[in-house]
């Protein structure tokens, strides 16, 4: 290869410019996937320091103060290190093979836009070494615990989330580019593949939406170090600001992380069922309303904070309604696979699994939405159990399963069969074990964020943290099965890898080159 | 770069920097002036400018006080009495005490709130120590004034008010020192 990649055999200097320096789509899309798996895995460790000391009630082996810590780093090291990022590489990876283009529109800015993340995860980690501790605030970082009451380390927090943001904001302008300008021939929006779909919606409310967090975090640096009082009550500000202004961010941020999980398995049924995706056009027009509705529905999330009553009842049935584009979008996957030829290979495990849980969560969003409801599962582990339905059996599921569909295009070669399906089974059970139990916890009044609890809920609690395990070994037996697959997998030369598989993705030879549609292909 | 890109860029970067602007510049006034409006949140105007208004003694509001200490704040707070009847319309002075038990001058800025919500648009202060930042030197003790009306107009449903203060230390943000403010 004459013009290829840099391997190990050009020397160690050279291999590492290549990633340093890569401006290629492929190279920058395995780079975000292989940080958001190393941040998977420190979140999850985060996640087995919790389910370890709230395995017994009693503090056992770790300091309350610490115990937050690990809370808070969970949530933000997952949402922004773990989940959006491996999106990202999915986009990266898939969207020019996907629409016929040879690269991503702006190259240079992609290469950025990921080497800017390694060091706002390094500055956000180190504030766990640092004198006062990491951020003890709860990833939703409300005043006035994160400004008059945070730690000194705060800052670092604020300068790291202010680096993820400009990450995020460049990435999304990248895929609006390149999925607008790029599309080969006769390539129309309504021919898209719906991952390439559910990205470029996602995108736009990436740069809507990260802007508003970093106002968020500004406010708060100049409440902190400047003397403003934004959200200090004692200079004539409001804490509750803070969580209007975080929520108009935070809610369609759950979209954000959502929306490009219904592309994944909008790709991944139809190719299993044999069939082409129902009701292709309503899936377009309903992931676009549920990003608009995303915007007016925030305040659901303080249902608590004393709003007027024409208030709640506003945001309780904006948010029923979300449910409708959601439930065409679950009609279609099952219509998909109605009266289809079906077989079980573990993507389409893991994409049928995102259905049903997620289907699952989605209910318990629409009893959280009840606002009078609210009131009692207001900050419980109901709310716990709700969003991780949705966000781990939701968004890391269909992740899972778009590794493993995609992982032969990747690297030609093919994952064990048995090992992925003996994978889904134990995430699949542990994940339920995890977090089904933690619904009746929430019901029975346990609040969330606490280091210890009463004992009325011990015997649950050592069962969501057996689970929670379970599920995490899971994923080192995932890790496993893609470096085995990498290094000893069985080669794969087929184009199209799979039986049913459809797309522009599955026309390029099998490992794809690196290299792809360097002459636009026509689209019929 | 291509036109099309090089204008697409401007057009996101453009946005995304609008969406930073609303959420530091604009939201902020914009979620007061909602309150203000709909008085959620319990806030009360600023002075209120006596009129001539009917005092309706046919109907009489319980106003009940409520003092707080922020936080860390050390001082003794509290209202000299701590409910009082009125007719609507009609003018009243009450005094809150306040002692700095410390040993050192501090400033303390006094934070009002009224419940029930319908109620705030309607209780009317026309002088006020929560107007001011008050200055207490080491050990001093001080009565802190209040004036206040309740509007005729008040909803027929609300019998009780609950005004309460918080009572906020701002000593390190105040760029004047106790002297200087008395």
């Amino acid at each position: 290869m004459a013009h290829g990649p840099a391997t190990l055999a050009d020397g160690w200097v050279k291999y590492a410019s290549r990633w340093l320096f890569t401006t290629n789509h492929k190279d920058i899309g395995t780079l975000y996937l292989w940080f958001s798996f190393a941040m998977f895995i420190l979140g999850g460790s985060f996640a087995m320091v919790i389910r370890a000391e709230l395995f017994q009630p009693g503090m056992q082996l770790i300091k309350p103060e610490f115990f937050n810590q690990m809370t808070t780093m969970h949530g933000l090291v997952m949402v922004f290190g773990a989940i959006m990022p491996a999106f990202v590489g999915l986009a990266n990876w898939l969207i020019p093979m996907m629409i016929g283009a040879p690269d991503m529109a702006l190259p240079r800015m992609n290469n950025l836009s990921f080497w800017i993340l390694p060091f706002a995860f390094a500055i956000l980690v180190a504030t766990l070494f640092m004198e006062g501790g990491g951020p003890n605030f709860g990833w939703t970082f409300y005043a006035p615990l994160s400004t008059t009451y945070a730690p000194d380390t705060v800052n670092y927090f604020i300068f790291g989330v202010h680096i993820m943001g400009a990450s995020s904001i460049m990435g999304s302008i990248n895929i609006i580019a390149t999925v607008m300008n790029m599309r080969a021939p006769g390539m129309t929006y309504m021919k898209m593949p719906m991952f390439v779909w559910t990205w470029l919606i996602t995108a736009f409310l990436l740069v809507a939406v990260m802007p508003v967090l970093a106002g968020a975090v500004t406010m708060m640096l100049m409440d902190i170090n400047f003397g403003t009082s934004f959200f200090d009550a004692a200079g004539g500000g409001d804490p509750v600001l803070f969580q209007h202004v975080f929520w108009f961010f935070g809610h369609p941020e759950v979209y954000i992380i959502i929306l490009p999980a219904f592309g994944v398995v909008s790709q991944i049924i139809p190719t299993f069922s044999r069939k082409p995706l129902f009701g292709y056009s309503s899936m377009v027009y309903a992931t676009a309303s549920i990003a608009f509705m995303s915007f007016i529905v925030w305040a659901h999330h303080m249902f608590t904070v004393g709003m007027p009553i024409a208030g709640e009842l506003y945001f309780m049935y904006a948010t029923m309604l979300i449910a409708v584009p959601t439930g065409v979008k679950v009609f279609n996957w099952i219509t998909t696979m109605y009266k289809g030829s079906l077989t079980f290979e573990t993507p389409m495990l893991f994409s049928i699994a995102f259905v049903i849980l997620f289907t699952f969560g989605g209910f318990t969003g629409l009893m959280l939405s009840i606002a009078a409801a609210d009131i009692q599962y207001h900050d419980t582990y109901f709310v716990v159990a709700h969003f991780h339905y949705v966000m781990v059996a939701g968004a890391v599921f269909s992740g899972t399963a778009a590794v493993y569909y995609w992982l032969p295009k990747w690297c030609g070669k093919m994952y064990d069969e048995t090992m992925g399906k003996v994978q889904f089974w134990i995430a699949f059970i542990g994940f339920n074990i995890t977090f089904m139990p933690q619904h009746f916890l929430g019901l029975a009044g346990m609040p969330r964020r606490y280091a210890d609890y009463g004992l009325q809920f011990a015997d649950w609690n050592m069962v969501s943290s057996i689970g929670a395990f379970m599920y995490g070994a899971a994923q080192i037996l995932f890790l496993f099965n893609v470096v085995r697959t990498i290094t000893h997998g069985k080669p794969v030369d087929k184009p199209e890898v799979w039986e049913g598989a459809e797309g522009l993705e599955w026309t390029v030879p099998t490992p794809a080159p690196y290299h792809t549609f360097e002459k636009p292909p026509q689209v019929k | 770069m291509q036109t099309s890109h090089r204008k697409l860029l401007a057009k996101l970067l453009a946005m995304a920097v609008a969406m930073f602007l609303f959420a530091v510049f604009v939201l902020p006034p914009l979620y007061d002036l909602f309150c203000e409006i709909t008085g959620i949140g319990g806030r009360t105007d600023g002075k209120y400018e006596a009129v001539e208004v009917r005092v309706d003694t046919s109907r009489q509001v319980e106003v009940q006080f409520v003092a707080t200490n922020n936080a860390e704040m050390p001082w003794k707070f509290y209202p000299m009495e701590y409910s009082v009847v009125v007719h609507p319309g009609e003018s009243r002075a009450v005094n809150f005490f306040a002692h700095n038990t410390t040993g050192e001058d501090m400033i303390a800025q006094a934070i009002p709130n009224v419940l029930p919500n319908n109620a705030a648009d309607y209780f009317h202060k026309t002088a006020c120590f929560c107007f001011d930042s008050q200055p207490l030197a080491a050990g001093d003790q001080a009565e802190l004034g209040l004036v206040f009306i309740i509007d005729p107009d008040l909803p027929d449903s609300v019998n009780t008010v609950t005004l309460s203060y918080t009572l906020f230390d701002i000593t390190d943000r105040s760029e004047l020192s106790v002297s200087q403010i008395q």
